[in-house]
């Protein structure tokens, strides 16, 4: 059973291609690192997501979702961030019902050319993930009661002997 | 329409406790035009509930599927096959949806994940007002068209009473328009309003839920029975 | 009244049928069976009206009944007007209600539809309102001069005597219907209002002056309403969040004026001196009252603070009040 401490948190994020993609993608060709476990599923407005999929997100394992569009005011389709915002509120308050920390969903805004705003969203909200643990979900924490690395420690990946590291498979 | 939100997780999880498996159903009519338990609903409320549930270590099975109504048999018949295999069934119909499957299946314990609020309609995006109480005996060709018996927390048929705040609120909401401040305004908009001058007689309530559980009968709809002497 | 035959022969009826200015109190009952709650507040009044409302669960908290608490008053030799809200009872307590206080004597009855349960300490109960205030004067009336119950049947030994009362809030929005269904009120069979609390008087000048002009004043007696302010801070909770009540910003000031240059450790002497202007204000404006055409008298409503009848009724020159024969 892996150990949280040395688990890699999983994170989708929505992201709208007109303005979220867009400061991903430019995030990438300007070497600005953001976490690989991030993984981006597009969409042409971040208004399209539907709770439904967040939620079947975190079941299927993810421990935190993302949802990234245009900067509001900005919106590509007008108001489909706004729509996106209520929603993501809506199932944050969920998943304060359902048991899990409502941290694990959020909503950002960027522009377009917003590469290294989108890479240190990215990474606190990863840290932030990292800090919450695993949703418990598919991984079974150890016990609840071992202390969770603070966002500072996680940097050095606590090498433990008799740890496998957290990878993709893990999930 | 038949206006319904759900009930809190919480409570419906409490519902299912000692439960392995479980049909969730939802309704394409009414609840998913006030989006309480249409399709969406349904997907939402039971990937909300297998995570509750696997998160208190009594992890639910939760099965969706929708029907188009399911206040009639007809739409309702073809669950019958599978239902051995579940320990319940949570409906996101109304009230008469629960009662409908409830009567087909005895054998299986049928929750309501809904509560079952009134009939009205959408006010504006996102808002439902209550319209309508069934009171049995349509009284609107005297308001207007505004009912005072869903529409004022006093049901006054000679209102309206000394409650009325500023700008015509009702003194039990403030987000609550008085309903006869409406009424006399309407009235007034059809040139009519001498007519509020006439007293409404004492309602006769026995043809609304007081005077019990109403039925309708129309014969000339019922199925004809062949006379086998012929 | 306008006939010279009393509908009911009570002591409220014989006074306003002699054409004399009418004092009506008000008692509120305890949370509780304690006759003598009762007794010591029909003391402070006794004598200085010539009637005293007794209220029917008021703003939806549970006390003890009008009629009951109405019977200890008038055992003390003091006539009393129960107060019936459409809130709490259907048609058949209503009249049942009725025959049983009309057993006991007691005339004078005030109809209202009652605020709403939410207000008070039973906010899940289910409400009736299986009649409202209009339907319920109605059938009272055709009670006494039909001799009938609600439902067409005859009432053995005829109906009983009653002097059937309404209440009326005139400022409350939409102000321009509200000498209408006063009318109304009228023609249902009303043979007295009682207002809510008046403090501006221009706009209540413009209200009578409409129910005079509606024909209003000739078969029913308006009672306006009055009643002594504690305070400044009363004055300004009354005028933002009691609908209806209208208190104008110089009575507000006078009130602020009184308890200028009091340090706010002296509560009591504040306390005091803002009650001796609340008192003062409301004695003038009884004097402006009088004047109005078509006011029979005046209904005082001294909330919790029966102390103050006495006072103001002496101060008013309206004391002693006259004996009666009903």
């Amino acid at each position: 059973m892996d150990n949280i401490a040395t688990y890699e948190p999983q994170i989708i994020a929505f992201c709208c291609l007109h303005c979220a993609y867009a400061a991903a993608d430019l995030a990438g060709t300007s070497r600005i690192a953001y976490p690989p476990s991030i993984k981006i599923v597009s969409l042409s407005c971040t208004g399209r997501t539907d709770m439904g999929h967040i939620l079947k997100t975190l079941e299927d394992g993810a421990d935190g979702v993302l949802v990234v569009g245009c900067l509001e005011g900005g919106c590509h389709f007008q108001t489909g961030n706004l729509y996106a915002r209520q929603r993501v509120e809506h199932v944050a308050g969920l998943l304060d019902q359902i048991g899990l920390e409502s941290e694990r969903v959020r909503m950002v805004n960027v522009s377009a050319g917003q590469g290294a705003r989108f890479a240190e969203l990215a990474n606190v909200f990863a840290k932030t993930i990292k800090a919450l643990g695993p949703t418990g979900l598919k991984m079974k924490p150890a016990a609840r009661e071992i202390p969770l690395p603070s966002p500072a420690e996680d940097e050095l990946t606590l090498l433990l002997a008799d740890q496998k590291p957290a990878g993709k498979g893990a999930i | 329409m038949i206006v319904a939100d759900q009930k809190p997780i919480k409570d419906i999880k409490e519902m299912l406790r000692g439960k392995k498996k479980v049909l969730a159903v939802g309704c394409g009519t009414c609840v998913t035009v006030c989006f309480a338990g249409g399709k969406r609903e349904v997907g939402v409320l039971s990937s909300a509930l297998r995570m509750a549930t696997k998160l208190d270590d009594e992890p639910v099975q939760i099965d969706e599927t929708v029907v188009q109504r399911q206040c009639e048999k007809e739409f309702i018949e073809h669950l019958g096959e599978q239902l051995d295999e579940y320990d319940a069934i949570l409906s996101l119909g109304c009230g008469v949806g629960v009662q409908t499957l409830a009567d087909l299946y005895p054998n299986t314990r049928v929750l309501p994940a809904l509560n079952t609020k009134f009939m009205g309609g959408p006010s504006e995006q996102g808002v439902w007002v209550e319209l309508c109480q069934g009171c049995g005996n349509c009284m609107l060709e005297y308001t207007g068209g505004i009912c005072p018996i869903s529409q004022c927390a006093k049901q006054l048929m000679n209102g309206p009473c000394g409650g009325t705040g500023k700008d015509g609120r009702c003194e039990v909401d403030p987000d609550t328009p008085c309903a006869w401040f409406n009424i006399w305004e309407r009235m007034d908009q059809l040139g009519i309003q001498d007519e509020l001058m006439q007293i409404q007689p004492a309602k006769d309530w026995s043809s609304s839920r007081d005077g019990g559980r109403r039925r309708i009968v129309r014969k000339d709809l019922q199925k004809p029975e062949l006379d086998e002497d012929i | 009244m306008n006939d010279g035959t009393l509908k009911s022969g009570s002591h409220l009826e014989n006074i306003l049928a002699a054409g004399q200015f009418v004092v009506t109190g008000e008692i509120g009952p305890p949370k509780s069976h304690d006759a003598g709650v009762i007794r010591e507040k029909c003391a402070l009044l006794n004598g200085c009206v010539d009637a005293a409302n007794i209220t029917d669960n008021q703003t939806g908290i549970v006390r003890m009944s009008s009629i009951a608490a109405g019977i200890l008053i008038q055992q003390e030799g003091l006539e009393p007007v129960i107060q019936m809200t459409c809130r709490d009872r259907n048609r058949l307590a209503m009249q049942s209600d009725i025959l049983g206080a009309a057993a006991h004597g007691i005339k004078n009855i005030l109809c209202l539809s009652g605020d709403h349960q939410s207000f008070g300490n039973h906010p899940g109960a289910k409400n009736v309102h299986d009649l409202d205030s209009m339907q319920l004067i109605r059938m009272l009336q055709e009670m006494r001069d039909k001799d009938q119950f609600q439902c067409g049947e005859e009432i053995k030994g005829g109906g009983p005597p009653l002097f059937i009362g309404a209440a009326a809030n005139p400022f409350a929005d939409p102000m321009d219907l509200r000498p209408l269904r006063l009318k109304k009120k009228a023609i249902a069979g009303a043979d007295f209002i009682q207002t809510q609390l008046i403090y501006d008087m221009d706009r209540f000048r413009e209200y009578m002056k409409k129910a005079v002009e509606l024909g209003v004043t000739e078969s029913m007696s308006i009672l306006a309403g009055v009643g002594p302010l504690k305070g400044a801070g009363m004055a300004r909770y009354m005028n933002n969040n009691v609908p209806g009540m209208s208190v104008p910003d110089h009575i507000i000031e006078r009130m602020e004026a009184a308890v200028k240059g009091i340090s706010s450790d002296d509560k009591k002497t504040r306390m005091e001196t803002s009650r001796a202007e609340g008192i003062r204000i409301c004695i003038e404006q009884i004097e402006e009252i009088k004047e109005i055409e078509g006011v029979a008298g005046v209904h005082i409503m001294a909330i919790e603070w029966e102390a103050a009848v006495r006072p103001f009724v002496e101060g008013a020159g309206l004391y002693p009040r006259p004996e009666g024969d009903g």
